[in-house]
Order: C-alpha cells, then structure tokens, then sequence
C-alpha cells in the first residue's frame, strides 16, 4: 500500500519535472524563435518541411470530412424539412471544429512526429553538441525555425481544411441530394459570422499550432539518445500532442462559445 | 604514480582542470581531478570505458558545468562562461565527435561551409576556397557533393574533421576518433592527427582506450581512473610504469586494481541460500 | 537548384492557404461590410427574452446591424438594447418601431425594425421609442385565447 502511494508520488514528481523542464525549453525556444526570423529562409526551409508535406493528407481528409459531414447532416435535417440549413450546419462544424481539431490531430501525426523524430535523430547522432561547439544555438539555428514555421503552418492548413470541406459538403449537398445551391451558401453566410466562427476557429489553430510544435520539439530535445529514446519520443509527441489539442479545444470553445 | 619530468611542457598550459568534481545525478565521475594539457602537443586522455573521458571534453568545451574546481582554456574560466562569451570562446576550440555528426541534410561541401557560414559574412567565393582547402587537407576535395548517407565512416569523420578546423582553431578535441574504423581509415585519421597538429600548429586533446593507437601518436598520455589521474607521462614512460593499475591498462590484463569481478556479495552466500 | 523548388512549394502553400482564408471569409462567412463604419442607436424593451448580443437587426427580413450590447437602465429597470447599424442605412425614420421578434422553427431572436414615415433620420445616438417586447410564452397563450379567429401558430420552445 504505501509502495503504490510512493509509486504515484514518484511518477508525480518526475511528471512535474518534465513539466518544469518544457516550461524552461519554451521560453529557450520563443527566445530562439525571434533570433531566427531575421534568417528567414530557415524558417522557409521548415515550411516545406511541415507545411506543404502535410498540405495532401489535410486536403484530402478535408475533402471527405466535409462529404461526410453533407451525408450525415443531410439525413438528420431532411427529417425537419430544414435542409436548406446543410450549408450552414456543414460550415459551423467545419469552421469551428472540425477545421482546427482534425487539421492539428494530423499535423501531430504527421508533422509532429517528423519534428520529433528529425531532432532526435539529431541529438543521438550528436549534430546539436556539435552545433554548440561550431559556437552555434541550436535554438536559433533548429528550434527556431521549425516552431516559427509549426506556428504559421497549422492556422494555414486549417483554413484550408474548412474551406475543402464546405466545398466537399456542398458536392454531396447539391450533387447527390440536390439541395438548391444558391441556398447552401447563402445559409452559410447568413449563418457564419467572421469574426465569432472564422476568427475563433484561427485563434484555435494557432494556439493547437503552438501546443503541437513545442510538444514536438520538446519531446525531441529531452528524448534519449538512442534509437529506442526516439522512438519512444515519437510516440509520446503523438498522444501528447493530441490529448493537449483535445483538452484545450474545450476550454477554447467554452471561453469562446460558451459565454464564460 | 610517476614523476615525469616534463616540467617545461606545462608552462602556461592551454587547458588546465583544477580539482573538479562532478556527478551524474548519484554517480560520482569525477573527484577532485587535474591536469594540464600542454600548448602544441598531442595529448591523449585514455581510461577505461564509462571513466568519464569523453564527460571530460564536455567540460572544456562549456557544455557541462563542474559541480566544484575550476577548469581553465588559455588561462580564461571556463564554466563562469555562457551565451555569446562562450560562443566566442568555442571559436577557439574544433571538435571531432564520435559519430562525426555531419550535418544530414547538408551535402559535404555545405558542411564544411556550415561554420564559415554562421559565424563569417565572408563572399562565396572566399568560402568556397576555403572549403576546398580544407577537404584538400583531409583528402575529400572530391566527394564535396555527396551527402553525409553516402560516406562511409572513416570519409565521414575526416569531413568532419575538416567542419572541425574551418575556423582555423587553436586548440582541436577528438572523442573516441578511431572507433569503428577499418585498419586503413584508422591510418588515415592517425596521420591526419599528427599531421595536422604539427603544421597548424594546434593543440590536441585526444580522448581513446586503444592504447596502441594512442602511445603512437601522443606527445603526452593521461590515464583516468576512479575519477581522478591514475597516471601520466610520455607514452615510454607509461608503458614502462611500475604502477600497477597504469600497468593493467597499458597492457590489458583481466584482473589486477581493477577487479574482473563486479562488486557482489560474497559467493558461497549466494549459491548456497537455493532451496 | 533544390532550394528554388522548395521555396516554389512553400509560396504555392502560402498561396493556397490565402485562397482558403478568402473562401472562408467571402464564400461561407458572407461578411459583407464587416467591420465597416457603424452607428449606434438604442431601445428600451420591457423584456428582451431570449436575445443575445450579436444578434441580427433586421428591417423586412434584411440585415441591416447587429446588437452590440444589452443592459439595464439603472433608473426605470427597462432592459436596454444597444444595435449598430451600418451606416449607409443612414435613412431610417427616427419614430420607427422595434419589436423582438423569433426567427423560424429554431427560435434564434433578433430585433426588427419597422421604418417610420418621419423625414428626420436615426443617427449615432438616437433612441428608438416604440418597442415591443419579446413575446413570452405566457403572454402568447394569453394573447391566443383572447385572439379571435387570428391564425396565430403558437411556437413551443
């Protein structure tokens, strides 16, 4: 009995610990992050890296979320007689959800765990202590750029993401059912408000930008330096990740939806 | 321990370790150790595996601190140093990590230039003669557009070599340079060592436990033991020591001060409480 | 060189994800005239029922502003009801009328405004007198009794 108290007094610990220490590598990074912008073709570098690599899967899953998102709210909303409402019931989840939500769980899946993975890899084989002593900061020269470019990526992913999904919506909508075009996207814009649904759900993905990169990153930097240490570390960033996103979208749709 | 009687060597050291100790969370690695490494020469730090030697280069070069002592390059202190004093610092040092850690997705020649590139607003021009140069030095002025993947490890570490000495460092820290290495590339990386030390006029710390390899090419030789100097000299007088513990390393016998037996409780104890 | 097909790719992404955001704020958004100039004009309601800030006033079923803010007029306890309307609706008649009235099936309220015939017109600072409150449940059960042969639908919530 008292072993199992010690046990989650220690596993506490150690997870305050790590805490303490992501905290200390954030301000390092954002530190690093400014130093890097007046390079900014590193950051250009990375958003090859992050960005237009993980553009194919957030457009195409995006694509039949939004098709998915027609057939099912179709089908609910025919049973009121209000499927004019599909354009607007479709744009509200995307623009406020599922836009932000899906774009940062894939952006940890496939970019996070690249970031994780690449420094990692870089840390085992001893590329950052080199770094040091050629009398160069990692967090300027790796960190850096990759967290500026994690953090533009994801709201530009996002966007795109809800828009190839209205547009998926409105295949099924008036290709399949028929459902009046003209009424799809004008109960989307009567509906929709810029600043309430569109802004908010950017607001979102930048702030899922910002958890996901640093989540990645950190897991990369604190991994241990074996090939084991990065693995492990690639698959902490993902569950990590994903669990930050999920969390935070509540207390980001409560504070922003909820009136609080 | 032997008295050498190289005194003339340690005037005005270029690295000097006085009395430092630390610890890796529990595990004591270095207690109360010094030394000095002479200006111009090649001194080799041996031990056996996990003795610290490699921690060691950690501390010259600022990346780790002491938990107590004082650790001097070129007469400046080391861990009261940090951000762009000891960046400034480490242009003075070149380092050749065991894994070489080439930059991976950069090609040879972008390696090389890395450092010219971060710390110089040289025009490319005068990068690329450089670049050359250096890759002309180690022998690799050919392979300048292959990547890092496509080298094999001896080409690798003397690209890395070449990375090391860009800036023209005064001092140069090999770790572990001739692991993994076939018999030719261990040629190569040997003669390189010397070659360069002498007509750069460096200062080299290199960190191995073949003793072969490293009485051949030292000027000076450090044995680490127990978190301290176990022994040092030239390389005759190490392999002539009376010291036994310096004689169990140099000529690699099973037992002696350092026990083959792991510390245990006593053996009869153990095998007979089986019921 | 490599690097030119790398930064081809990254300005086709920064690209694409600009015509996103223009499809987001244009095509489903609709925000026309968002953020333009505004002015704002007042209400006292009786009760404002179920209203929210930010919801639509309209004048015959057209958006013309939105509300801005709700509060309580601190001397009467009238519930006042603050609108910003787009100012090139600059000709609506100062004794027009506003009412809370509820949108469709779903309930959402909003403010409609039925224009006057005055010639002077609302302007930043004007106060609307005639108001009629939101419609309670209560009050709409009474109303319906009371009503004779009016084919009025009683919304239930």
């Amino acid at each position: 009995m008292m072993d199992w108290i010690a046990r989650i007094g220690g596993s506490g610990l150690r997870y305050l610990g790590r805490l303490g220490q992501s905290v200390l590598f954030m301000f390092q990074m954002l530190s690093g992050a400014f130093r890097c912008l007046p390079r900014f073709s590193l950051v250009i570098q990375q958003l090859y890296a992050v960005g237009v690599l993980t553009m194919l899967i957030i457009l195409v899953s995006g694509l039949f979320v939004g098709m998915v998102l027609g057939l099912q709210g179709y089908y609910q909303l025919v049973n009121f007689s209000a499927e004019s409402s599909l354009g607007l019931v479709v744009a509200l989840f995307l623009v406020r959800e599922l836009g932000p939500v899906l774009s940062a769980l894939l952006f940890a899946g496939r970019a996070g765990s690249a970031l994780t993975a690449e420094i990692g890899l870089m840390k085992a084989t001893e590329q950052l202590s080199a770094m040091e002593m050629m009398a160069v900061d990692p967090m300027q020269r790796v960190i850096g750029p990759r967290f500026v470019a994690g953090l533009i990526a994801l709201p530009i992913l996002a966007a795109m993401m809800s828009a190839i999904g209205v547009i998926g919506g409105y295949l099924i909508g008036y290709g399949l059912f028929g459902v009046d075009a003209g009424v799809y996207w004008s109960s989307m814009q009567a509906g929709v408000d810029l600043v309430d649904d569109v802004l908010n759900g950017v607001i979102k993905s930048i702030v899922f930008g910002f958890i996901v990169t640093w989540v990645a990153l950190f897991e990369g930097y604190d991994a241990l330096p074996t090939s084991e240490g990065v693995s492990r570390a690639t698959t902490r960033t993902v569950v990590t990740s994903s669990l930050a996103i999920l969390g935070s979208d509540f207390i980001l749709t409560a504070l922003m939806f909820g009136g609080l | 321990m032997t008295t050498p009687d190289n005194s003339d060597l340690f005037t005005n050291p270029m690295v000097e370790i006085s009395e430092m100790h630390f610890a890796f969370s529990e595990r004591p690695i270095f207690a109360g150790l010094k030394m000095a490494i002479p200006r111009g020469k090649v001194t080799v730090i041996m031990g056996p595996s996990g003795c610290g030697k490699s921690t060691l280069l950690g501390f010259i070069g600022g990346r780790l601190r002491p938990n107590k002592g004082q650790v001097f390059f070129d007469g400046e202190r080391v861990p009261q140093k940090s951000g762009p004093p000891l960046f400034t610092m480490r242009r003075k040092m070149g380092m050749l990590f065991q894994s070489s850690a080439l930059l991976t997705d950069l090609s040879v020649y972008e390696n090389v230039a890395f450092p010219l590139r971060e710390q110089t607003d040289l025009p490319e021009a005068i990068i690329r003669i450089l670049v050359a140069m250096k890759l002309e030095m180690v022998g690799l002025r050919g392979a300048r557009d292959l990547m890092p993947s496509e080298l094999s490890g001896g080409m690798a570490r003397r690209v890395a070599l070449a990375r090391a000495i860009v800036l023209d460092p005064e001092m140069i820290m090999y770790d572990e340079p001739f692991v993994g290495l076939d018999p030719i590339s261990m040629g190569v990386i040997m003669k390189l060592i010397r070659e360069l030390n002498d007509a750069l006029g460096l200062t080299s710390i290199v960190v191995t436990h073949d003793v072969a390899e490293g009485c051949s090419i030292a000027d000076y030789v450090y044995l680490l033991g127990e978190g301290q100097v176990a022994g040092h000299g030239t390389p005759e007088e190490m392999l002539n020591s009376e010291d036994e513990r310096v004689r169990q390393f140099m000529n690699g016998l099973p037992d002696g001060p350092v026990g083959y037996h792991y510390p245990a409780d006593p053996y009869l104890r153990d095998i007979s409480t089986i019921e | 060189m490599h690097s030119k097909t790398l930064e081809i790719w990254v300005g086709f992404f920064m690209l694409l994800g600009v015509a996103a955001v223009a499809v987001l704020a244009f095509k489903v958004s609709g925000s026309a005239g968002t953020g333009g100039d505004v002015f704002r004009i007042e209400a006292k309601f009786e009760n404002v029922g179920g209203l929210n800030e930010k919801a639509p006033v309209m004048v015959g079923g057209v958006r013309v502003g939105r509300v801005a803010e709700i509060r309580i007029d601190k001397e009467d306890y009238s519930a006042v009801v603050g609108m910003d309307i787009d100012s090139h609706y600059d000709n609506l008649p100062i004794d027009s009328g506003a009412s809370i009235l509820t949108a469709g099936l779903l309930g959402a309220q909003f403010v409609g405004l039925e224009p006057g015939a005055d010639d002077i017109f609302l302007e930043q600072g004007d106060e609307i007198e005639i108001t009629q409150s939101a419609i309670q449940l209560e009050t709409l059960i009474s109303q319906f009794m009371f009503s004779q042969g009016s084919d009025n639908k009683a919304d239930s919530e």
